[in-house]
């Protein structure tokens, strides 16, 4: 059996349509992953020891298994105690917490790398310490750290394949799908794989962007 | 939480792991030859070789594993490559590794001080031997903490290879919840495991690490 390509564009529609929930489910991971990111992080630093140690548990949980256990485990296992989410919804839970987690720990030594000056300075001038630390300390953490978030959101990419498992029908159950009818496996991949490595670089050129917008002018 | 299920299934869960590791293992080895290969075509005199290790990061990195290993397993066969899974795992983690070792090896060989290049070359020894004697000993120490990383990321990534039905730890976790009905108690099960594999390995790379270290 060769290869054929010329199966391939009667399935474009159904791979761009993949493609978009493949965009739509990182997007959403993404965002959840970054504010999820931050929060955790201020909970790390910030937090009273009973607040604290539970979420470092819970970090160290989420860094030590992989994220299809993670994905198999809130979509089949939450049913268990009763939540019964949608496959986008436990994807974009899954694989958000995941990265939040990852995210958390360098939005941390960025909150670290800020000035303590700044913090004094802010206290000084009668903000509150909730105040300082959202308005002063973490918009300029988070500056310092966008390349490695960056970093972090071109793997999530990548693993929002992973979703495939647990129904989602992004770009790798579309071409699942169209291999299934067409028993073509290699062309369906490869096209796949072509649709990831171009939404990969327009995520890294929207990546560079961002991070020239959000320098500091020094 | 039903512990007395746990206890009943844990020996199947071990014999898993073994498989787990053993994918790590080979896994790892194969990235870190990929590695060096790649490492030694991106910063090589050839136009072509450096063309080629970048293509080669550049497309293993721009496409998801998972996808990867589908086009070895599923797709081999249509040009006459036909791998049984676990070693279609080995290979397509393995090369995926790779790319990731591939720009860590680079990073950390140029990190050296260029003058230490310079010096070496001034006095009269060869790139080759100026590449061996002075900068790979420096280089290779600034690799191990960053090499951890890829090992430990591998590790769990091995979990893909249950898409293509290799019986690891996540597979069989999957398939005693089919008969099981348990999802939490499974997925515990191979978590814990999971981390003690995951922790085993970092406290090895640490105590390397230590003993590399320049005193």
């Amino acid at each position: 059996m060769g290869l054929d390509f010329t199966v391939v564009p009667g399935y474009l529609d159904a791979l761009f349509l993949g493609a978009l929930w493949t965009v739509a489910i990182t997007l959403s991971a993404a965002v959840l992953s970054f504010f999820g990111g931050i929060g955790l992080a201020v909970i790390a630093l910030y937090a009273p020891a009973i607040v604290r140690y539970p979420f470092r548990l819970l970090a160290w949980l989420f860094m030590g298994t992989p994220l299809l256990l993670q994905l198999f485990l809130i979509y089949f296992g939450l049913i268990q105690i009763g939540v019964d989410l949608p496959a986008f919804v436990a994807g974009v839970i899954g694989l958000g917490l995941h990265f939040a987690v990852y995210n958390s720990d360098i939005i941390q030594s960025g909150i670290l790398a800020v000035d303590k000056g700044q913090h004094e300075g802010a206290r000084t001038l009668g903000l509150s310490n909730g105040q300082t630390i959202r308005k002063i300390v973490v918009p300029q953490a988070v500056r310092t750290v966008i390349p490695p978030i960056g970093n972090n959101m071109i793997a999530l990419l990548k693993d929002s394949a992973l979703v495939s498992v647990i129904g989602v029908t992004e770009l790798t159950l579309s071409s699942q799908l169209a291999i299934s009818k067409t028993f073509r496996p290699f062309e369906f991949y490869l096209a796949a794989a072509a649709f990831y490595y171009v939404i990969n670089l327009g995520l890294e050129t929207v990546l560079r962007r961002i991070e020239r917008s959000v320098q500091i002018s020094r | 939480m039903d512990f007395g299920l746990i206890l009943r299934v844990y020996p199947y869960f071990l014999e898993a792991a073994l498989v787990t590791i053993q994918l790590s293992v080979l896994s790892i080895a194969l990235g870190l030859v990929c590695g060096a290969l790649g490492a030694s075509a991106r910063l090589s005199r050839s136009a072509v070789l450096r063309f080629i290790g970048a293509a080669y990061v550049s497309v293993i990195r721009g496409t998801p594993a998972l996808i990867q290993l589908f086009i070895l397993y599923f797709g081999g066969p249509q040009i006459g490559i036909q791998l049984d899974a676990f070693d279609a795992g080995v290979i397509g983690l393995g090369v995926n590794i790779g790319a990731y070792m591939t720009e860590t090896m680079r990073g950390a060989i140029i990190a050296v001080d260029r003058g230490q290049n310079e010096a070496s070359r001034t006095l009269g020894m060869s790139r080759w031997q100026t590449m061996r004697k002075v900068i790979l000993p420096q280089a290779a120490r600034l690799m191990i903490r960053p090499l951890g990383v890829n090992i430990n990321a591998q590790i769990k990534g091995t979990a893909l290879v249950a898409a293509i039905s290799v019986v690891e730890l996540t597979y069989t976790a999957q398939r005693y919840i089919g008969s099981t009905y348990k999802p939490f108690e499974m997925f515990f099960l191979a978590g814990v495991i999971y981390m003690v594999i995951i922790y085993v390995t970092g406290l090895g790379i640490s105590w390397f690490d230590r003993r590399a270290a320049i005193k």
